[in-house]
């Protein structure tokens, strides 16, 4: 009989929802970097770490490092624990939606009055 | 039939990453509500194997894109004309922004594309993380389920849109340059 390591042990949901969120958070972070890197031209040479490539280069390396520490700590936090899943996800429903408003760059001018 | 270099990899980044990433969205879908579905039948080791597989390819496809876009294409694509150069052709970003009829395909479709398309090899990984790790017991978990489903169809709308402009930029301003490679010769 072949063994499903994910049937022998019971799984809680903490793994799980910090990849949720965590994720979620990731993907609202490159939304925001925007939004900053365009509104305070001390943000935008802040986050040029790469010359040819600009500020993107900055703002989606340091929301990708974010994710990856937040994914991290969470994880730690939330091993072997069962979490609240619904408002996890209505959390990391609403940081998406914002990453694909502040990812849309008409919004972005709306923000700043432009 | 001649590419240049800066023609092929870009089409290397759009096609060959991007297009690939997001043609295998619908195998994915399936084969994910095929596994978590609740009452559907249990599917076999080689069945989860091959589908971990598959997200996993995915997730390096995404990531492929977004940096080979980023590091490779994007320079090319704002370099900036040198003083006294008149023939900005060969500058994709001045191009654009040369002529209203064509500056929004930048102002929106280049800003737009270059951050959107991040979202994809985010969301991917956590999708493809949820499914290694819970497997099966996704049909009993629904909020985890759902959410690793909102976030497959986030990733697909995100690629979609980084995508479709992608295309129109590469219409309108073609990133051309570097050495010209010959892969046919054709008759005299």
């Amino acid at each position: 009989m072949t063994m499903n390591t994910h049937d022998t042990f019971e799984l809680t949901n903490g793994p799980g929802a910090a990849a949720i969120l965590s994720a979620g958070l990731g993907c609202f972070l490159v939304g925001l970097f925007f939004l900053a890197e365009d509104a305070v031209p001390a943000a935008k040479t802040f986050f040029t770490f790469y010359q040819p490539s600009g500020a993107l280069s900055g703002t989606t390396t340091m929301a990708v490092a974010l994710w990856l520490i937040v994914w991290f700590a969470l994880a730690r936090a939330w091993r072997g624990k069962t979490v609240s899943m619904p408002w996890v996800n209505a959390a990391a429903f609403l940081l998406l939606a914002l990453s694909f408003l502040l990812t849309f760059p008409p919004f972005i001018d709306f923000l700043q009055g432009k | 039939m001649e590419i240049t270099l800066r023609d092929l990899v870009t089409a290397l980044h759009g096609m060959g990453f991007g297009a690939l990433f997001m043609l295998a969205f619908s195998g994915a879908i399936a084969e994910m509500y095929r596994m978590a579905a609740p009452g559907a039948p249990e599917p076999g080791a080689r069945s989860r194997r091959l589908l971990y597989v598959y997200l996993g390819v995915m997730v390096i496809l995404a990531w492929a894109t977004v940096l080979s876009g980023t590091y490779i294409i994007y320079p090319w694509y704002r370099a900036v004309p040198p003083a006294g150069v008149t023939d900005i052709t060969l500058y994709p970003k001045a191009l654009l922004l040369s002529s209203p009829s064509t500056a929004e395909w930048h102002n929106l479709g280049m800003e737009w594309k270059e951050h959107v398309g991040w979202i994809a090899p985010i969301a991917m990984t956590m999708v493809a993380y949820i499914f290694a790790k819970y497997g099966r017991l996704l049909a009993r978990e629904r909020q985890v389920r759902l959410a690793a489903f909102v976030f497959v169809v986030v990733a697909f709308v995100a690629t979609a849109v980084a995508g479709a402009f992608g295309a129109f930029l590469n219409k309108y301003a073609p990133i051309r340059g570097g050495p010209t490679i010959t892969i046919l010769q054709g008759e005299q």
